[in-house]
Formats: structure tokens, C-alpha cells, sequence
């Protein structure tokens, strides 16, 4: 079932949680909503599942409007970040919570329920576990639960609010993938939301980056990641190098180093300048260079201050002449072939510079 | 090397660091225990030994009296009014403070306490002012022939008074700290309201209900103040449990009166062991601290 939300705002007293936002998610896509606390995204997933209401905007389930369809109605799955689950019910009773409430017409036959409930209980990999309390269970085994309860009523849509939020790194990463490979089997409408931007990425089909009750960019991971659309989904996806230079028509002047910069001409001839203008440039650490000879790609001359070289990639961090902190990631081979040391003086060259 | 075994040689097991030394810890516990013995076994002693003092027939006969037994039913018709129309009354205020924001919800949270801030005289005196002969409603109800100061709704309304805070209060804080996370679950899963109220919410508080309302039984049965202004002493027809004892005391009818104490007295040890009954079920269904390690099987 595909999702549509369309110019949806959303107020909590004086804070403005949602402005004018629009999105489609496809049937069977899991979608991400990723962004900083307070980003509204979390709202956004409450007010697809019906647990909020719009100020304005609607909502449509398949191209039918449900802006108004009670919560109850909706038949939506949904994952709380702190699972929610009935503390007085035992697993069993919990994944069966959804089939035991409806009404009689409709309710599977008590040992339809309990093939049902046992069925999920083995996808989720807790079959063993019915008769325990949720007291008793770890986070990781909780979460399961909570999954297992939510499809119990075999819904159309999916939403998991922080799902991993709550657990260490390991399992979170444990869980991450498990997830990806239920969605793929059980073929649900996924929308996920996460402050996580690895999770993001590893797991979803497209991201939708969220900031500040609006959205900044749609893509897939790999459109997010490699062309962000903006400063701020470039700065949350990851750690990036800012530098300073002016703008002369098309080019961009970094120290000693050109690139073509189109837009630069408009500003010129929009803007009140006429001379140069500046502009900053980002750069991602992996795409940062370290050189011993400076060369006609050199950005600027640094010194290192400090390496960080346990890890798949050595991380070094360097100090420019106008003090500057800038961060490095070499492959261990290079970081060896060029023997590196705390104190020496370098030249940064960029593989890849973004202008905004 | 040596510097890592002395860290992980346990230093000599000394007192806590919080523990007083033991003639302090004894001093402390022997004033204690001097205390209750004075102030609260002694008196319970007191009241048994008073009430069997002529005897076991003397005893039993002060409580067969038909105004001993009149007063004993009409406690006990109070409570049996008071305490379920608490019980409604605290649910509902407590599932209105803890799960919704509305305009007025702190002013409606410091008015549940306003019982407990005011003697349960003036609480009783509010009733005659208002439904008294004198009162503002009092020649109406005259003129309708209803009678509610020196009548039983008289001893109802000031007992509900007097007694209303203790449901709610037991559970406004233990629905605030349940979150309205599972009953947000249960409607997403299709749950209707009453479903959810029946199959969650209430499975959730009633621990902490069921305290509430053993308070509430017992303080009902107990009131006298309040009770005292409202009702009229009128022997076997407007007397409860605490004012027949009253009366029988001020008549030097010790016997009689303190038959009637030692009923009261084995409710409040009644209450008393039905309350620690109620603490040690919450407490050993209270969610475990350790929790087991995430292992995914897969």
C-alpha cells in the first residue's frame, strides 16, 4: 500500500514540528525519515499512523484520503521506540493482542490465533520465549516482540519509531540487517525513523533527509550521501572539511587551487558585488589527499597534529596556518607509504570539492 | 606490576561507609522500639484487655446490643457507598491527570488534596450550611420532605468528603510513570477504548487501585469528625461505629465501649496486613533490574 502525505503542518504549542511538508512512499519501499532530535520526524511517522492529527494537510492510504480514519482504523503496524509492550502480558499474549480485540466476526478461532502467534514468534526467532514477561526479556529480544506484535495483524504498512534507539551498537547492527531481510521476505510498506544516518543508509531503499520540521532531500542512500542537496545533509551524513575561498566568475579560488564554480557567475550578477565574492567549499575527509611535495592540486599546507590510525582507515588530524582543525581518512597503505608523523608539515590536495 | 596486585587486593572489609558505630545503631533502634511500644502496642493492648475485662459474655453481649448492631450496619452501609463511588471518582480523576492536558489540571490536582488540608469538622460543618434546616438548600429540601443533614445521605456525603483523595492519590503517580505508550499500542493494534481501558490500563494500576481502596475502606469506617457534626447522635438510627464508642464512653459503659473499639481496632490490623499483602505483590511484580544479554540466534 503507497503513502502519500500532502502539505502537512503540525504545531506543539509555539514549536512548529511540521511546515508544509509532502511525501510518497511506494508500495513495498522502506523509506527513512532521518534528521537531528526535534526535526519533526517522529511526528511525521505519528501522523501516517494516525496517532496525531494534522493541523493541516492530508494524508492518503492508497490514494484514499485517511487524514480522518480513526487510529484503530488505519490498520497500521507500529514499533514504539521503547516497545510498549504490555508488561502484564506474557510474549504470547502480546503478539496476540491484536487478533483477541476484534470484533467477533472478524477474530481468527482460538487455535487459528495460536498457530498465528506461534508462526511469528518463530520468524522473529522467540518461539522459545511465549510464556516470559517482557520484564524478562534483553532489548534486543523486547524489540522482537514489539516487531512480532505489530504484523500480528497483518498490516499494510509498517512504521518503527527509533526502533534500534535503545539498544548497544552490536545488536543494533545485528538488528539492522535481520530487519532488511524480514522486509524482504514479508514485503510490507516500511517507513523507519532514525537520527542514525549508518542505519539510514544500510538499511533503507530511500532516505528522506528532515531538518528542522521540513524535508531537504529525497533520494537514495547513494543520491544522499554522494549529491547532497544542501549544507545541512551534507554536515549530517558525516564529518566534513569546510574551506574558505572567493568566487572570480565561474571559478572558485581555493589558495593555489581553481575549480569550475557556474554559479558564481550568477552571484556576481545578481549580488551587488562586483569583484570577488566569498564561497566556502566542503570536503569530506575520505576525499582529502595528503601529499609531502606541495603540486598544482595542493588546497593548502598543514601540519599534523595528531594520527588515529587503529581502524580500517588511518584518521589524521591536521592543523592549517590560519588554525584550522582538518580531518583526514587514508587507507593504512597509503598512511604507511607516506610515513606520517605527529609534527610534520603537509599539503592537503581534495579529490572532490562541494560548493553550494 | 605491583602497583596493579595492590589495586586488585580487596582492602580489609570495613564497616559501611554510612554505618554508625554500634552503640549509636543501638541507641537509635532502642528509641524506636520504646516508642511504638508506648504509643502503639500498649494502647492495643489496652483496648482488648478493657473490652474482655468482664468477660467474654459482657463482650459479646455489648455486641449483640440492637444499637451496637445498628451502628455496625450503618458503618458498614456507609463504606459500601463511599468506597465504590471512590473508587469511580479516583479512576476517573487520575486517568484525566495523568493521560490528557487540559486548562485547569493543576487547580483540579490541588483540589483532590483540599480534604486532607481541612479537619474533618469543617468539612462536615459545610454540609449543615448548605443542607441544614438554617442552610441555603435547607427549606427546599424541608419543603420536599428530603432529609440529609442528621440522615444517612448526611453521613454519605461527608465520609465521600473526607475519604475522596485516596484512590486518586495512589494512582496519579503510578499512571504518570506508566506513560500513555501502551495504551497508544493497544489502539494501534485496534483496540476500542473500553477494550483498552479493561485488557491494559486497568490491569496496570489495580496493585496500586487496590491499595487506594483498602485506604479508603479504612478511613471510611474510622471517620469521626466530620461524621460527628453531620449526623445527630441519634441512637440506632444516625450512629456509626466511632460515635456509638462516644457515647457508650461518655455513659462510663467501658465494657461496651471498648467491645465496640476492638471491632474498629481488628479492622485497622485487618487493613494493615491487607496492605502489606498488596506491597509485597507489587513489589515482587515490579519488572526486573537485571536484564538477560541480547544474544540473536540467527
Amino acid at each position: 500500500m503507497s503513502i502519500s502525505v500532502r502539505n502537512v503542518s503540525k504545531t506543539f504549542g509555539t514549536f512548529q514540528a511540521l511546515r508544509d511538508v509532502s511525501l510518497d512512499v511506494q508500495t513495498g519501499e522502506l523509506v527513512a525519515l532521518l534528521g537531528p532530535s526535534g526535526s519533526g520526524k517522529t511526528t511525521l511517522l505519528r501522523i501516517i499512523a494516525g496517532l496525531e492529527t494534522p493541523d493541516c494537510g492530508t494524508v492518503y492510504f492508497h490514494g484514499e484520503e485517511a487524514t480522518n480514519r480513526r487510529v484503530q482504523e488505519r490498520r497500521v503496524g507500529f514499533v514504539f521506540q521503547h516497545y510498549a509492550l504490555f508488561r502484564h502480558m506474557t510474549v504470547f499474549e502480546n503478539v496476540a493482542f491484536g487478533l483477541r480485540v476484534r470484533p467477533r466476526r472478524l477474530r481468527p478461532r482460538r487455535s487459528e490465533i495460536r498457530e498465528r502467534v506461534q508462526k511469528l514468534l518463530e520468524l522473529v526467532q522467540l518461539d522459545w520465549l511465549a510464556d516470559r514477561y517482557p520484564s524478562q526479556l534483553s532489548g534486543g529480544q523486547r524489540q522482537r516482540v514489539a516487531l512480532a506484535r505489530a504484523l500480528a495483524v497483518e498490516p499494510k504498512v509498517l512504521l518503527l519509531d527509533e526502533p534500534f534507539g535503545a539498544l548497544d551498537a552490536k545488536v543494533r547492527q545485528e538488528l539492522r540487517r535481520w530487519l532488511r531481510r524480514l522486509h524482504n521476505e514479508i514485503n510490507v510498506t516500511g517507513v523507519l525513523v532514525t537520527h542514525d544516518q549508518e542505519e539510514a543508509l544500510e538499511v533503507a531503499d530511500r532516505v528522506v533527509v528532515m531538518n528542522a520540521g521540513q524535508i531537504e532531500q529525497v533520494g537514495t542512500p547513494e543520491e544522499v550521501f554522494h549529491n547532497p542537496a544542501s549544507e545541512f545533509v551534507l554536515n549530517f551524513l558525516g564529518h566534513v572539511n569546510v574551506f574558505h575561498g572567493r568566487a572570480e566568475g565561474t571559478k572558485a579560488i581555493f589558495g593555489s587551487l581553481q575549480v569550475d564554480y557556474p554559479n558564481g557567475a550568477n552571484n556576481v550578477n545578481n549580488g551587488s558585488l562586483t569583484g570577488s565574492l566569498g564561497v566556502r567549499g566542503f570536503v569530506r575527509p575520505h576525499d582529502l589527499e595528503i601529499a609531502v611535495e606541495p603540486s598544482e592540486n595542493t588546497l593548502l599546507a598543514a601540519t599534523i597534529v595528531r594520527i588515529h590510525a587503529a581502524g580500517p582507515q588511518a584518521k589524521i588530524e591536521l592543523i592549517s596556518e590560519l588554525g584550522e582543525s582538518i580531518q583526514v581518512e587514508t587507507s593504512q597503505e597509503r598512511y604507511r607509504q607516506l610515513e606520517l608523523a605527529a609534527g610534520q608539515r603537509v599539503y592537503v590536495c581534495p579529490r572532490q570539492i562541494t560548493i553550494f | 606490576m605491583s602497583a596493579t596486585v595492590a589495586i586488585q587486593s580487596k582492602p580489609k572489609r570495613s564497616a559501611e561507609p554510612l554505618t554508625e558505630p554500634a552503640p549509636v545503631r543501638w541507641l537509635l533502634i532502642g528509641v524506636a522500639g520504646l516508642f511504638l511500644a508506648l504509643f502503639l502496642f500498649l494502647p492495643l493492648a489496652a483496648v482488648f484487655v478493657q473490652a474482655l475485662e468482664h468477660g467474654v459474655a459482657t463482650y459479646f453481649a455489648a455486641l449483640r446490643e440492637p444499637d451496637a448492631r445498628a451502628a455496625i450496619r450503618l458503618t458498614l452501609l456507609t463504606a459500601a457507598i463511599v468506597v465504590p463511588l471512590n473508587l469511580l471518582f479516583g479512576i476517573a480523576a487520575a486517568w484525566a491527570i495523568a493521560k490528557f492536558e487540559f486548562p485547569g489540571k493543576s487547580t483540579l490536582t490541588t483540589l483532590i488534596d483540599l480534604p486532607f488540608a481541612v479537619s474533618p469538622v469543617i468539612a462536615g460543618l459545610i454540609y449543615v450550611l448548605l443542607f441544614g434546616r438554617r442552610g441555603y438548600f435547607g427549606p427546599w429540601l424541608d419543603a420536599h420532605n428530603i432529609h440529609i443533614i442528621f440522615a444517612l445521605p448526611g453521613i454519605v456525603l461527608a465520609t465521600l468528603f473526607v475519604t475522596f483523595p485516596l484512590v486518586a492519590r495512589e494512582l496519579i503517580p503510578l499512571m504518570q510513570t506508566q506513560g500513555t505508550q501502551e495504551e497508544e499500542a493497544a489502539a494501534v493494534l485496534g483496540a476500542r477504548g473500553w477494550q483498552t481501558f479493561f485488557r491494559v490500563t486497568l490491569p496496570n494500576i489495580k496493585w496500586g487501585l487496590l491499595y487506594g481502596v483498602i485506604l479508603c475502606n479504612a478511613r471510611a469506617m474510622g471517620e469521626f469528625g466530620a461524621v460527628s457534626v453531620v449526623s445527630g447522635h441519634i441512637r440506632g438510627l444516625t450512629n456509626t461505629m466511632t460515635l456509638h464508642v462516644e457515647i457508650l464512653y461518655n455513659e462510663y459503659n467501658f465494657a461496651a465501649a471498648f467491645a465496640i473499639a476492638s471491632l474498629l481496632t481488628l479492622l485497622a490490623l485487618l487493613t494493615l496486613g491487607a496492605k502489606s499483602l498488596v506491597e509485597w505483590r507489587t513489589r515482587r511484580m515490579a519488572p526486573a533490574t537485571d536484564e538477560p544479554k541480547d544474544e540473536l540466534a540467527s
